[in-house]
């Protein structure tokens, strides 16, 4: 579906600080109705941030945020209504089947029963999990938890779908798939993609308008052709470097991957 | 509705799959209820006090629900750790529905628990005096068990990681046992302990247990139900309210 005019992601001078750490620092940006929109930036730049102020699950600084009309600070419930997400990390369920993961979500969700067994087996086919619907998540590989969980955010259809690096580590088999049907679900039901990735060439070919996060500011905005013109490159990834320098950025582990890590050695050793 | 009760269902589900988890935590509650039961049985007879199986019985019933209840709370940071806590926190649903099913879900696990350690008593020749008030105790174990769910995920939802559970097991759950009375009669003690005891919403619970099991009582059913509720709602009150305020 071509993008109109209408806005359903609003940003205006959005800023997150941590302490004396500013992670995003008074970004603005729109995206329209029905747009395949990428953001995109060096790890560390503040993409999960403000992908997380978009979804209700950090509180702005200061600035301010509509989604679909709603400010997801001030009335989370409602803009809850509007989204979707894959996250970046994992966000399943291990001790549930593949199946249950789906009809979980599928209730929290409230998609009417007949709709969702319908929806989950013809997701669950679409990322060849269907054979493996009773297993406990636990026992998949990372692929298959990472197919599984875009499986789980596209059950909803939502008018927004956040995709927070939503191909890392898929083969690309899976990853041209998932953006097979998530173009239908843009042209047919006019489905807002936000996504990140890492892959230039992905960026290029899927979004109709990227824009670009170094430091917490936003950089450059403007279709890849846009960019490319702009930074007088070839290709969207040198475009991307000059735009960004060339220094390779470390994220600093947070608390929560050590945790995870202890978590993982607990249970080994529990078990 | 639908969110409180697949919340609920998830950890029932979780609970009936972790079978090595069943049977583990019920080693403790045998332990505390075969060592000290035998092994104090003499001198608590010689002390006038009768019969210390039968006066543990109840209190190691109490044990395994606080135990495993304050364990379903905590298992918030769990989901914390492995993400799954976001799945929930973005769906379009209240909060407290997602609280209240947890909880809900978690208490009836630790009941459970609690009623597994019960027949466990019975095996061993544990006899109720009273056969009729079983139903009425077994609301009293749900009451205690959402109570002690509602308190573990108040505290986890205030906590980022497991690195807090330490302290949680030796200055929450061990005081809360410890000083309830479930190992010990909670009359003539010093004034001092007598006061810790009081405020141990636990103590209540295994004094309405000891009541519907043995029809021995310090505070009265009356009392005891009223603390009970009133810890609860608090409880659920609290828990909620920091529930609500996590941010991922």
């Amino acid at each position: 579906m071509p993008a109109g005019t209408e806005k359903i992601i609003e940003v205006k001078n959005l800023t997150k600080r941590f302490g004396d750490f500013v992670a995003v620092d008074g970004i603005s940006f729109e995206v329209k109705k029905g747009e395949i929109f990428a953001f995109l930036g060096p790890n560390g730049a503040g993409k999960s941030t403000t992908i997380k102020m978009l979804t209700t699950l950090l509180r702005p600084t200061s600035g301010s945020v509509s989604l679909d009309g709603h400010d997801p600070a001030r009335d989370p419930s409602a803009a809850r209504r509007a989204f979707g997400i894959v996250f970046q990390d994992p966000s399943l369920d291990d001790e549930l089947t593949a199946w249950e993961n789906m009809e979980f979500h599928g209730v929290l969700y409230g998609v009417p029963k007949k709709l969702r067994r319908g929806r989950i087996e013809q997701l669950l086919k679409f990322v060849e999990l269907w054979d493996r619907r009773d297993s406990l998540v636990k026992e998949f590989s990372g692929g298959m938890k990472r197919r599984l969980e875009i499986a789980r955010g596209l059950l909803h259809h939502p008018k927004v779908i956040f995709l927070d690096e939503p191909t890392l580590g898929l083969d690309p088999q899976t990853r041209n798939g998932m953006w097979n049907y998530l173009r239908e679900l843009n042209r047919t039901e006019g489905i807002t993609v936000f996504f990140t990735t890492h892959y230039m060439e992905e960026a290029d070919r899927a979004a109709e308008r990227i824009a670009v996060i170094d430091h917490g500011k936003i950089v450059a905005s403007g279709s890849a052709a846009e960019l490319k013109a702009r930074t007088k490159k070839e290709s969207l990834e040198d475009a991307f470097l000059e735009l960004t320098g060339k220094t390779i950025r470390d994220e600093d582990a947070s608390a929560m991957d050590h945790l995870r890590n202890r978590a993982k050695m607990w249970r080994r050793g529990g078990r | 509705m639908k969110t409180i009760y697949i919340m609920w269902l998830r950890q029932i589900k979780r609970y009936l799959r972790s079978r090595s988890r069943i049977v583990g935590s019920l080693g403790q509650p045998l332990l505390f209820l075969l060592a000290l039961g035998y092994g104090l049985g003499s001198t608590f007879k010689a002390a006038g006090e009768g019969n210390y199986f039968t006066f543990l019985a109840p209190g190691i019933i109490g044990m395994s629900i606080i135990f495993t209840a304050i364990f379903s709370g905590i298992e918030l940071i769990w989901d914390r750790q492995f993400g799954f806590l976001k799945e929930t926190m973005v769906a379009p649903v209240g909060r407290m529905n997602i609280m209240i099913g947890r909880t809900l879900g978690g208490a009836t696990v630790a009941t459970i628990q609690g009623l597994i350690v019960f027949f466990v008593t019975l095996i061993f020749g544990f006899r109720p005096t009273n056969w009729v008030l079983l139903p009425v105790l077994f609301l009293c174990m749900l009451l205690v068990a959402l109570l002690f769910t509602a308190l573990g995920t108040a505290v986890a939802s205030t906590l980022e990681d497991m690195q807090g559970f330490q302290l949680i097991m030796n200055f929450l759950v061990m005081p809360l046992f410890f000083l309830s009375g479930a190992l010990f009669p909670i009359t003539g003690l010093p004034p001092a302990l007598t006061a810790l005891v009081k405020i141990d919403p636990l103590s209540y619970g295994i004094d309405s247990f000891r009541f519907l099991l043995l029809g021995r009582t310090v505070f009265g059913l009356g009392l005891d139900l009223i603390v009970l509720i009133l810890f609860t709602a608090a409880c659920l009150f609290m828990g909620n309210y920091l529930f609500s305020k996590i941010e991922a």
